[in-house]
């Protein structure tokens, strides 16, 4: 009686844990390499040095695999009383978009199908500019700026009460002491809980596997800000993380042909930023949500 | 020693006799239970390729980022929450022809918590992730986020509406009474905690003012009431499929359909109310919030994709109500049963796709696009209610003998001159 019990036992175990092991397989196996060897690892923040070292490692090995170049991935930490800000005055604007694709290139989005972008410029009717509803957003006119019509770019607002950071279920994107609020696209579960939350637009999806050409590649990359991501992870605006933690300017910032664009430190009593606040008529968009957002927006006094 | 050893010998004729229950059936069984085995496959099939390469493969993107699966975890919540108006009238009231039939609504009611889960995580993008979300184990953002409340609400649900059943069949199987002391606090507490797994969904939407359409306080009581009126539509079809198939006799009244009925005559009521209510404040007050309203019930710069869905799923309500009013057309199965199906179909496209879409038309940015899910979201979807609908049918397998008596601890079994006895000490505890 007992033998044959066991016996049964067994098969039944047998049985089911082949079942399981065959229905999960398929998922196993549409599991990259790349995926199974980042499983464990720790979210960003709880890593010790010596962990995010052995991550940068690793990251390089395999950029250098994919891309053929050698990359500098950095995790430098905020600089002591920074808070970053950002100035754009809509009287400049001229919505030629080359901010859009100088963000797109130095930040090394996916370039086709889908082709991701962080910075939105958005075109409205004179006589407009709040309710966005009557704004047109793919705009393609041989020649900007166009009559009657002003500009309106809008990409991550970089909020000091960043609605996004609240809702993410795992801590997943976070805002960093000088304000900006970064993702750890490895922690991302792609919920999407943050782009329904964000009242700017602000966060874009991975939908598929992302893809760069390697000749477009930018190897100068933070490890939270413009390092190539995954496919279903989220990813956003960073002030161009890479650039300003080292004193550059944004890459939208330098792009721009005619000025509309200002960067620079809000802490600084002496800095571009505090200039603008200080002297010109500046506004928020959508100030009523309380976001507390650190972008500008102004007119010529 | 010896009770030990009859003790595992008896566990394991339960769970040997409880597999044959339910490998053995009817053909009617066995055509049904692999009609959805072959749908839960086809839907697993859809869903490797999107887990292959990556949720490019729905009609979700940047502007509609929520769609169908997350439109069904939002019915399936509320559906869910449904049970607490079975356990409502049997426990605290015991009113005794739906205390017959309370443990079957909380079978129902883990099934479907089962399917909500599912749909979120197949909604997951990067599933392999998932045990971040875990506390302890990964960092769950408690608190602070909604949807880390709404994974701690649904597990202990599902955890409840498993053990209160499961405990109380269990009891019957070895024909002995329940210790009530120790289960009534987990029926007691499931009462609050149905309202609350569908309050914290609510919530979660709710609490963001990025999105007018669903930042309303009117939102929490809006979706308690439309899920007062499905779940327990759903609950009076499946309870006469059950009295039909089922070879055994079990004791589901028409009393009972009757009064559950009652109750989704009020449901319905107050859902029509607080719609009602919340149109108001959009017509009349004419603020750019109305957008969502306008996409919803007539259409916004000509995108009008959503419109005829929404006036049928009004006009399916209000017949439905109106059936579910008058007592005459109540208690007659045959109105009965079409009142229910109007409720089920209109009340998902009204709290599913009527409620998740809208809220993403027009973006924030003022975008519109508009957003029908493709056949992999299709196929998923199908594959996950079937399996829904297998884990209930399975559960109902070895449940309902065991309630009627049926299926019992073996030394029961022979004597089943006795049965008829105990089938009345079970019932008098009940």
């Amino acid at each position: 009686m007992g033998d044959k019990l066991y016996n049964r036992r067994e098969f039944i175990r047998n049985v089911s844990l082949t079942a399981l092991a065959g229905l999960s397989l398929p998922l196993f196996s549409s599991c990259s390499k790349e995926e199974a060897e980042d499983f464990l690892q720790k979210h960003f923040r709880e890593m010790t040095s010596e962990e995010k070292k052995r991550v940068i490692a690793k990251l390089e090995q395999r950029y250098l695999q994919k891309y053929g170049r050698k990359f500098q991935i950095s995790t430098k930490e905020a600089l002591p009383e920074t808070l970053w800000g950002y100035g754009l005055e809509l009287s400049r604007c001229i919505g030629c978009r080359r901010c859009v694709y100088a963000c797109v290139k130095e930040n090394n989005h996916s370039r086709h199908d889908p082709q991701l972008q962080w910075i939105r410029v958005l075109r409205l009717k004179r006589g407009n500019l709040i309710n966005l509803e009557n704004s047109e957003h793919y705009y393609n006119p041989d020649l900007v700026p166009e009559k009657g019509f002003v500009y309106l770019p809008v990409q991550c607002q970089q909020c000091q009460e960043p609605p996004c950071v609240k809702v993410c279920p795992v801590h997943a994107t976070w805002q960093e002491p000088d304000g900006i609020v970064v993702v750890d696209y490895n922690w991302c579960i792609g919920c999407r809980y943050c782009i329904a939350a964000c009242p700017y637009k602000g966060r874009v999806f991975n939908w598929a596997e992302p893809n760069i050409p390697k000749e477009e590649i930018n190897p100068s990359v933070h490890y939270l800000g413009n390092r190539p991501r995954m496919k279903c992870a989220v990813e956003k605006c960073t002030f161009c993380i890479q650039r300003v933690r080292k004193g550059r300017y944004p890459a939208c910032v330098e792009a721009c042909p005619t000025g509309t664009r200002k960067f620079g430190n809000l802490l600084d009593p002496n800095s571009e930023m505090r200039y603008i606040i200080d002297r010109k008529r500046v506004f928020r968009l959508k100030e009523d949500l309380n976001t507390e957002s650190k972008f500008y927006y102004f007119f010529e006094a | 020693m010896n009770g030990l050893q009859e003790t595992l010998i008896e566990t394991w004729h339960f769970y040997k006799r409880t597999l044959t229950l339910v490998v053995t059936g009817s053909k009617l069984y066995y055509a049904w239970c692999f009609s959805l085995l072959a749908i839960i496959v086809t839907g697993l099939v859809f869903y490797l390729k999107q887990h292959e390469v990556g949720l490019i493969a729905t009609n979700m993107n940047d502007q509609v980022s929520w769609g169908l699966y997350i439109a069904n975890f939002t019915y399936l919540v509320g559906a869910a929450a449904a049970a607490v108006l079975l356990v409502i009238p049997s426990y605290i009231y015991h009113f005794k022809p739906i205390k017959e039939i309370v443990v079957l609504g909380e079978l129902f009611a883990a099934s479907a918590v089962v399917m909500a889960i599912l749909f979120v995580m197949v909604d997951l993008g990067r599933l392999d992730r998932f045990w971040h979300m875990i506390p302890f184990v990964g960092s769950m953002n408690f608190p602070q986020s909604l949807l880390a409340w709404d994974v701690l609400a649904l597990n202990g649900y599902l955890f409840l509406n498993l053990l209160i059943p499961i405990y109380l069949l269990v009891k019957f199987y070895y024909r002995k009474e329940p210790n009530w002391k120790f289960i009534l606090p987990f029926i007691l507490a499931s009462i609050p905690w149905a309202v609350s797994i569908h309050t914290v969904t609510a919530f979660l939407y709710n609490g963001l003012p990025a999105r007018p359409f669903w930042n309303a306080s009117i939102l929490a009581p809006r979706f308690l009431a439309s899920a007062f009126c499905s779940g327990p539509a759903i609950i009076i079809i499946i309870f006469q499929i059950i009295r039909k198939v089922s070879r055994y006799t079990i004791a589901i009244e028409d009393e009972a359909l009757f009064k559950i009925s009652e109750l989704i005559a009020y449901s319905m009521f107050l859902n029509l109310f607080l719609l009602s209510a919340e149109l108001y404040k959009e017509y009349y007050s004419q603020t750019v919030h109305i957008a969502s309203f306008k996409y919803l019930f007539e259409g916004l710069h000509n995108h009008k994709q959503l419109v005829p869905w929404i006036w049928a799923a009004m006009t399916m309500n209000v017949i439905a109500f109106i059936i579910f009013l008058i007592p005459a057309t109540r208690k007659r199965l045959a109105t009965l049963n079409l009142g229910c199906l109007l409720i089920i179909i209109g009340v998902w496209i009204e709290k599913g796709p009527g409620f998740v879409i809208p809220g993403f038309v027009p973006d924030p940015l003022g975008e519109i696009h508009e957003y029908l899910p493709n056949l992999v979201e299709l196929m998923v979807s199908f594959g996950i209610w079937a399996l829904g609908l297998l884990i209930f049918t399975l559960l109902m397998k070895v449940a309902i003998p065991i309630e009627t008596g049926e299926f019992s601890h073996v030394k029961y079994v022979e004597r089943a001159f006795r049965m008829d006895e105990e089938r009345q000490a079970w019932k008098s505890w009940k």
